[in-house]
């Protein structure tokens, strides 16, 4: 890659995503704190960390649910600190939910238009039904298209997810645990799948809880725990970082302590 | 023979299946743990055991009965007893009401004072603030009456779910330790635990629950020393 394709950018490898010093408070609760990260453009960024360490409280903080406390994002050379979600989606981040949020009494078609109609290139109807079949045959959701959306099964519903998000036309996409509740022969698909979106020049960055998966599929990832940002690396360093470990297992130390007052 | 036998266990919620056949058993007095990561189905173990949530395929032997079908109140009444993640203590009520309610099981009646004692001497800090309300403690005395309550009970297997959850490391170590007290009262101890460092330290055998399969077992000892652990939980 050449020049920054973003105004304001001057670094050869372009940033989509700069997050610098992103803070989150709900009342007493440190939800996120200085979060740091540069993303560049193309990589599938893993978001990993224990429960409750913070990771949709940080897509949240991205895609405009909820304002920062402090520090700035930066996308595409663009300071989008403060902004809702609507004009985000129309900026280029798009998003799924870990909870699945169809339209139930919409058909699948029609939840697809949705994000078309409302995502960065405010297709009107007769387009947005072209993109949604597009979209649609991409994720593999065709021949659902005229079906209502409550009557798909849990690995359907993450797909039209996944169908409603790509219809917006992101240059990032915020995937929230897309793996969980597919059975083990439902995963391999969906992991193709998410590569082929970052083949069409997609950014991403997914929570995963599933962590073979995560492993299997990240550029880098990033390991929240209680709202910090404890670890950064490649898979493998991540694998072998001892804060991590410590992180997901416990601390060897007070578990040696335990040991030593009961021998 | 085992005192909990766990038999090829399929389970879920709507059409989302959580446990893919999971099989272990207890030994009597011994203190188990199910060790694994976020999500895998470890919750969801336990309720399926006790009935909270509906066994899809499988079954549950207690005492080597098959009580795969009885419900929750029929195994708490059998000794069968689970202390929930969460807690889900009666937070308006006092400590000792809180004790009460744990006592409901008829066989757990007639030794209610006996066992009173018991948990009042293990954990002395609830006997401080017998007249306090559950819901206005730290969240390291709530978790101490939970057990607590369980105690109560009469278990023969106490299934404790997420001992440590939330709670500062000092606090952590009490609690634990309470755990080697309650095997000394000869009490089946079935721990599940996100710590795995803490949950190996204290129980001499142990699962790993991986995607809704046990993938490892042993004792908790060579466990500890295993990379699989590892790897289950990091995935590499």
């Amino acid at each position: 890659m050449a020049a920054s394709p973003f105004p304001g950018s001057e670094k050869g490898d372009a940033m989509i995503l700069q997050v610098e010093g992103v803070s989150k408070r709900f009342g007493g609760l440190q939800a996120l704190t200085r979060v740091t990260f540069d993303l560049p453009e193309g990589q599938i960024l893993g978001l990993i960390g224990p429960n409750g360490a913070g990771k949709t409280t940080l897509f949240n903080v991205i895609n405009g649910v909820y304002p920062s406390n402090e520090g700035r994002i930066t996308f595409r050379g663009k300071d989008i600190t403060g902004h809702r979600p609507y004009y985000l989606a129309r900026e280029g981040i798009a998003r799924t939910h870990q909870i699945v949020k169809p339209l139930n009494e919409l058909s699948v078609r029609d939840n697809v238009m949705v994000g078309a109609c409302f995502g960065r290139e405010k297709k009107n109807l007769v387009e947005a039904r072209k993109v949604a079949d597009e979209v649609m045959e991409f994720v593999n959701l065709s021949v659902r298209a005229d079906q209502l959306a409550s009557s798909l099964n849990v690995a359907q519903k993450k797909r039209l997810e996944m169908a409603r998000a790509l219809a917006a036309r992101p240059y990032l996409l915020l995937l929230d645990e897309v793996l969980a509740g597919l059975n083990p022969s439902e995963i391999d698909p969906m992991l193709e799948t998410i590569r082929q979106v970052r083949a069409q020049g997609i950014t991403i960055i997914m929570i995963e809880h599933v962590m073979h998966a995560v492993m299997n599929v990240s550029d880098r990832i990033i390991v929240l725990d209680y709202g910090q940002q404890i670890a950064e690396g490649t898979p493998a360093e991540i694998a072998r970082n001892e804060k991590v470990i410590e992180a997901y297992l416990g601390d060897p130390r007070l578990a040696e302590r335990l040991m030593e007052r009961n021998r | 023979m085992p005192i909990l036998e766990i038999r090829d266990l399929t389970s879920g919620y709507g059409e989302v299946q959580i446990l893919w056949g999971s099989t272990m058993s207890l030994e009597e007095s011994k203190l188990t743990s199910l060790v694994g990561g976020n999500g895998v189905g470890k919750t969801t173990l336990l309720r399926s055991i006790m009935g909270l949530t509906r066994p899809w395929s499988g079954s549950v032997w207690f005492e080597g009965k098959d009580v795969s079908k009885l419900s929750p109140f029929v195994k708490a009444e059998l000794g069968l007893v689970l202390v929930p993640e969460g807690r889900q203590l009666f937070t308006d009520m006092t400590v000792a009401e809180n004790l009460e309610m744990g006592a409901t099981p008829q066989r757990a009646r007639p030794h209610f004072n006996r066992n009173l004692e018991r948990v009042y001497g293990l954990l002395p800090r609830l006997k401080e603030r017998k007249d306090q309300k559950a819901g206005t403690m730290s969240g390291g005395e709530q978790q101490m009456l939970a057990v607590a309550r369980g105690m109560m009970a009469e278990p023969k297997v106490l299934m404790i779910d997420e001992l440590s959850l939330g709670l500062a490391p000092v606090l952590v170590l009490g609690l634990f330790e309470v755990l080697f007290q309650l095997k000394e009262l000869g009490i089946t101890l079935l721990l599940v635990e996100q710590n795995v460092q803490m949950a190996l330290a204290v129980s001499d055998y142990a699962y790993v629950l991986s995607q809704g399969r046990i993938d490892l077992h042993g004792p908790s000892r060579e466990l500890a020393k295993n990379e699989h652990v590892r790897k289950a939980y990091l995935g590499l």
